[in-house]
């Protein structure tokens, strides 16, 4: 019944806010927009700040803004809204203990993998006696399949 | 044998995982600020334009901290509750106006009635970054020393006053006080 | 009326799952083939009564019955017929009658379409697919009923959610349904194989095309997805890495895992515990998409009302499913004999790691989906995981995946001569890298080191495979025409190379639109000119305009480059009556190699409006990507061998009906 709720919240929001554009000057605009791609609107929760037009956003997006002409750097600026909201905030999880797993899991699972092909191919290559078959038994083979394979 | 387990209990594993899921909230955004002291500020108050209300200006022995505008349908909801608290229990409520019109906040507390003892007055949602703000009515609870130690976000109601502030706030200024019934 | 005798029907087709379930499977064990047949009329049987079922919730909707709750909360009288229609399936119950329908539809043909299979074979897969629909029809009946009646009857109805109303959303579910619900039959034969320990690799040929077909689906589906979030959200994204594209893609990986590793299973009748083991993973995970989606355990776009009843009640089913496949597998998986021989550097070698990289991108995915859900399980502070974690994660893996693709289809079977081999694809491999390069900076004049190996790796996916064909004509007989070679390759060679050239395409759309896109987002007034990646942009009015339910205000905008006229652009911002929420409709200019797209914000005075453009260049080359690999797919399941199957084993199942049947 709720399908896309929280677009259609998001999308009501927008009704109410302000139509106002914020505009940064030209030498910040790529790590303005990096950022704001980075930070994940808390009202409407599956949008980043730069999608989202929901007022928060906006707030949020003066604040990047303001830092960035104070100087900030993007890690100073990524720390502040973090120290606020939570990680949650951060649509880059930071690399802590609690995200170890996250962050190396793919990585050991991947060479789990490889190493698990490297042993059982090893196996194959050795244990299991060479049954290749011979000219003979391939006509044989032929022969009784029919033609089924030249069709 | 023990390797072709490994995919069940894996699955197991998750499975466990997914049953608690059920009965979480992943919408809810927890507040880091809990056991950090309340943000630095300094505002007008809501109505006294000329008067300055800072961050120590928070006093008692504990104190709620709440957000609240007059566009938020949901703070109209819980109006009643925090006139309650404030007038039977003598509970020292704070406001934060939040992103709102000075004129239509006076208003309203003028018609409604005024549960606050003061009013942090923040009109461009500054403070409210600050608070960890992300959606009104959230009511922070904070000690003496100005020490966040619970927060709300949505409606308070009577219930969750029983169940999630009185412990807190017990636990706060020790002999047990009064309770809502 | 109507809505009766759906639910009647919905009824009857549980009972008949019920016995498709049970007898068809006492039938197998016994030898009794009277008993294995009912598995046949049973599974018709249940496709005609949800046909009947689907056809009255559409009645309902076509003839406005507002004493339908599910049709009172999803249809309005002025919502068009085309969308009334499709509102069917626009939320929770209507879309699980459709999957209903689809798994009976899928049990259907399976019935029709392995007349030459061994009864028993038969049986058993229907079977357990019976006990599949068992799981999702008492699921609707019980918890998600679409014909329960509203009384008093609304006098107007709620309306379709209007995101949905966009011919995108028309065709997506569907299609993505038919591709999850596809792999259950995949399942079903590898569960058949479980259950009556005939773990040879026969069930392995059979269901082949049924996986290829359920892939094909699927692609389409996760690709009519991402159009439509491109299309309709409005900001010219087209992957988000939302929860609920992550449900799809976790099964699309799988289920691709799975149609490589079939191959070699059939083929050379190794991995055959790992074939089995692809086969319950992707449906399991089409289980755990659906999950996902209803139970609301994520925060999501595309949630479905969230009801712990429902989301308990599809996690005790997955338990039961997945936990019990899982532990038959445990079980049985030990028996299976390992295959031949084949040496470190082989094609078995190299699609098994095609399936390591594979199965590990989709753990990533599943962790990186999950993640959030764990830690809050555990009580620790929450965090997200969005696209800049996926995307770091996700291409180092995909990257080798796409080099081994491109070596895999000329290597051959048990051992690869490796100098030979490179001798072959050094030129290839050189060109790649030079058109990686070279291309971006052509086109662009810019390039940096991540855009020239995504291209170079498009590149090579495209050239290898198309030197897969070249190299086969090239040995052709001197007798032979050109002709002649071409029609003489398999069909399923064709679709593995115009897979994989689909891979390439979609690789260059994904490369260049993710470097060289532009956008602008700021306020315009009537006839103020936008320059934006030479192209500019002119805004001339924006009028109001009235749509069947809903009323819009829209823009009229005048593209032009290098003074020539390139294109008018409409976008509109429409207000639909009912729900009253404002949705954007961009206006896109579609081209071959770029798209213009333009989308209308707020006003902020009577002649001044915010807006959005984006420049996208190669966008559309995704979803011909797309196209192009699930041609593929359907040419692989069409190959001639699944045909000639039929003939060989319909002889050998009279064979086995004319002689005296030994139990085993």
């Amino acid at each position: 019944m709720k399908i896309l709720l929280t677009i259609i919240i998001c999308l009501a929001l927008s009704v109410g806010a302000s139509a106002s554009f914020i505009t940064v000057a030209p030498e910040y605009e790529e790590r303005y927009e990096k950022l704001l791609s980075e930070l994940r609107c808390l009202v409407c929760q599956n949008q980043t700040v730069a999608e989202s037009p929901a007022g928060l956003a906006d707030d949020f997006r003066i604040e990047v803004k303001e830092m960035l002409e104070r100087g900030a750097t993007d890690e100073e600026i990524l720390t502040f809204m973090s120290e606020r909201y939570g990680d949650f905030i951060l649509y880059n999880p930071p690399v802590k203990a609690r995200t170890y797993l996250l962050w190396v899991g793919p990585f050991v699972l991947l060479v789990g993998g490889i190493l698990i092909v490297i042993m059982l191919v090893r196996k194959r290559a050795t244990n299991i006696p060479r049954n290749e078959l011979t000219e003979q038994d391939k006509q044989r083979l032929q022969s009784l399949l029919g033609d089924e394979d030249k069709k | 044998m023990i390797r072709f387990l490994i995919p069940a209990f894996i699955f197991i594993v998750l499975m466990g995982f997914l049953f608690v899921g059920l009965y979480k909230d992943p919408s809810l955004v927890p507040s880091p600020l809990i056991g950090k002291p309340v943000p630095t500020f300094a505002a007008s108050t809501l109505k006294n334009p000329e008067k300055i209300i800072t961050n120590k200006d928070l006093q008692g022995k504990y104190a709620l901290v709440n957000v609240w505008a007059t566009w938020c349908a949901a703070c109209k909801q819980e109006h009643a509750a925090l006139m309650y608290l404030a007038e039977q229990l003598q509970v020292p409520i704070y406001g934060l106006n939040y992103k709102d019109d000075r004129g239509s906040a006076i208003d309203w507390l003028n018609r409604y009635g005024d549960p606050y003892i003061a009013n942090i007055f923040d009109e461009n949602g500054r403070i409210g970054i600050d608070f960890g703000v992300y959606g009104a009515p959230e009511t922070f609870l904070i000690d003496a020393e100005g020490i966040i130690h619970h927060k709300l976000v949505g409606v308070m109601t009577p219930a969750i006053w029983e169940e999630q502030f009185l412990p807190k706030i017990n636990q706060i200024i020790s002999p047990p006080t009064v309770s809502m019934n | 009326m109507a809505a009766e005798i759906g639910q009647f029907t919905l009824i009857i087709a549980l009972c008949l799952a019920i016995t498709q379930s049970v007898i068809p499977l006492i039938g197998a064990y016994k030898n009794n083939f009277s008993w294995m047949a009912v598995g046949r009329t049973t599974a018709s049987g249940q496709f005609l009564f949800l046909i009947i079922s689907f056809i009255c919730l559409t009645y309902c909707f076509v003839t406005n019955d507002f004493s339908v709750l599910y049709v009172a909360n999803n249809s309005n009288t002025l919502l068009p017929v085309y969308y009334q229609i499709s509102a069917v399936w626009g939320a929770h119950e209507g879309s699980l009658l459709l999957w209903v329908l689809c798994l009976a539809g899928w049990g259907y043909a399976v019935s029709i379409f392995s007349r030459s299979l061994p009864e028993d074979v038969v049986a058993r897969v229907l079977a357990v697919m019976g006990m599949v629909s068992i799981g999702f029809l008492s699921f609707t009946l019980l918890t998600s009923n679409p014909f329960e009646r509203l009384f008093p009857a609304a006098i107007e109805g709620r309306d379709l959610n209007p995101l949905l109303q966009d011919p995108g959303l028309v065709i997506h579910p569907p299609m993505l349904y038919m591709g999850y619900v596809g792999f259950s039959v995949a399942f079903a034969f590898a569960i058949a194989a479980l259950l009556s320990g005939k773990l040879d690799s026969a069930w392995v040929r059979w269901s082949r095309p049924w996986a290829n077909i359920a892939w094909v689906f699927l692609t389409i589906g996760i690709a009519l997805g991402s159009w439509w979030a491109y299309h309709e959200l409005g900001w010219g994204g087209w992957w988000f890495w939302d929860p609920v594209e992550n449900a799809s893609f976790m099964p699309w990986l799988v289920g691709t895992a799975l149609i490589h590793s079939l191959a070699v299973t059939e083929k050379r009748s190794t991995f055959k515990s790992w074939t089995v083991l692809l086969s319950i993973l992707a449906f399991s995970l089409s289980l755990l998409g659906t999950f996902l989606v209803r139970s609301g355990v994520l925060v999501s776009v595309h949630s479905f009302a969230s009801d712990p009843e429902r989301g308990v009640y599809i996690l005790a089913f997955l338990a039961v499913v997945v936990g019990g496949s899982l532990t038959l597998y445990a079980w049985r998986a030990t028996q299976f004999s390992s295959g031949g021989r084949f040496d470190m550097v082989s094609k078995e070698t190299m699609l098994l790691i095609n399936n390591v990289l594979l199965v590990v991108a989709m753990l990533t995915i599943l962790i990186g989906t999950l993640y959030p859900l764990f830690l809050d399980a555990l009580g620790l502070p929450k965090l997200s995981v969005g696209p800049p974690y996926f995307s770091a994660v996700f291409v180092p893996l995909m990257l080798p995946l796409v080099v081994l693709m491109g070596i895999g289809p000329l290597a051959k079977w048990r051992r690869v001569p490796i100098k030979e081999l490179f001798n072959k694809l050094k030129i290839l491999l050189v060109l790649g890298v030079v058109l990686g390069i070279v291309m971006p900076l052509a086109i662009y004049r810019d390039t940096t080191v991540m855009t020239a190996v995504g291209i170079a790796a498009g590149a090579w996916a495209i050239l290898t495979s198309v030197f897969a064909i070249t190299r086969l004509i090239a040995k052709r007989d001197s007798s032979t025409s050109v002709t002649k070679a071409l029609s003489k390759i398999p069909r399923a060679m064709y679709g593995m190379v115009i897979a994989h050239i689909g891979i390439g395409l979609f690789i260059f759309g994904v490369v260049f639109t993710s470097a060289f896109s532009d956008q602008k987002e700021i306020s315009v007034k009537f006839g103020e000119q936008i320059e934006l990646a030479g192209y500019t942009f002119n805004l001339k009015s924006v009028g109001s305009v009235q749509g069947p339910n809903y009323q819009a205000m829209r823009g009229t905008v005048d593209v032009h480059k290098d003074g020539e006229f390139v294109t008018n652009l409409y976008p509109e911002k429409r207000i639909y009556t009912v729900q009253q929420n404002p949705m954007t409709e961009p206006g896109i200019d579609t081209g071959w190699f770029r798209d213009l797209y333009v989308s209308l914000g707020e006003a902020v005075s009577e002649n001044e409006w915010g807006f959005r453009i984006y420049y996208r260049p190669f966008v559309q080359w995704i979803w011909i990507g797309c196209l192009f690999m699930s041609i593929g797919g359907v040419l692989g399941a069409m190959d001639k061998r699944y045909r000639t199957l039929t003939k060989t084993s319909k002889q050998t199942t009279q064979t086995r009906l004319s002689t005296p049947v030994t139990p085993t």
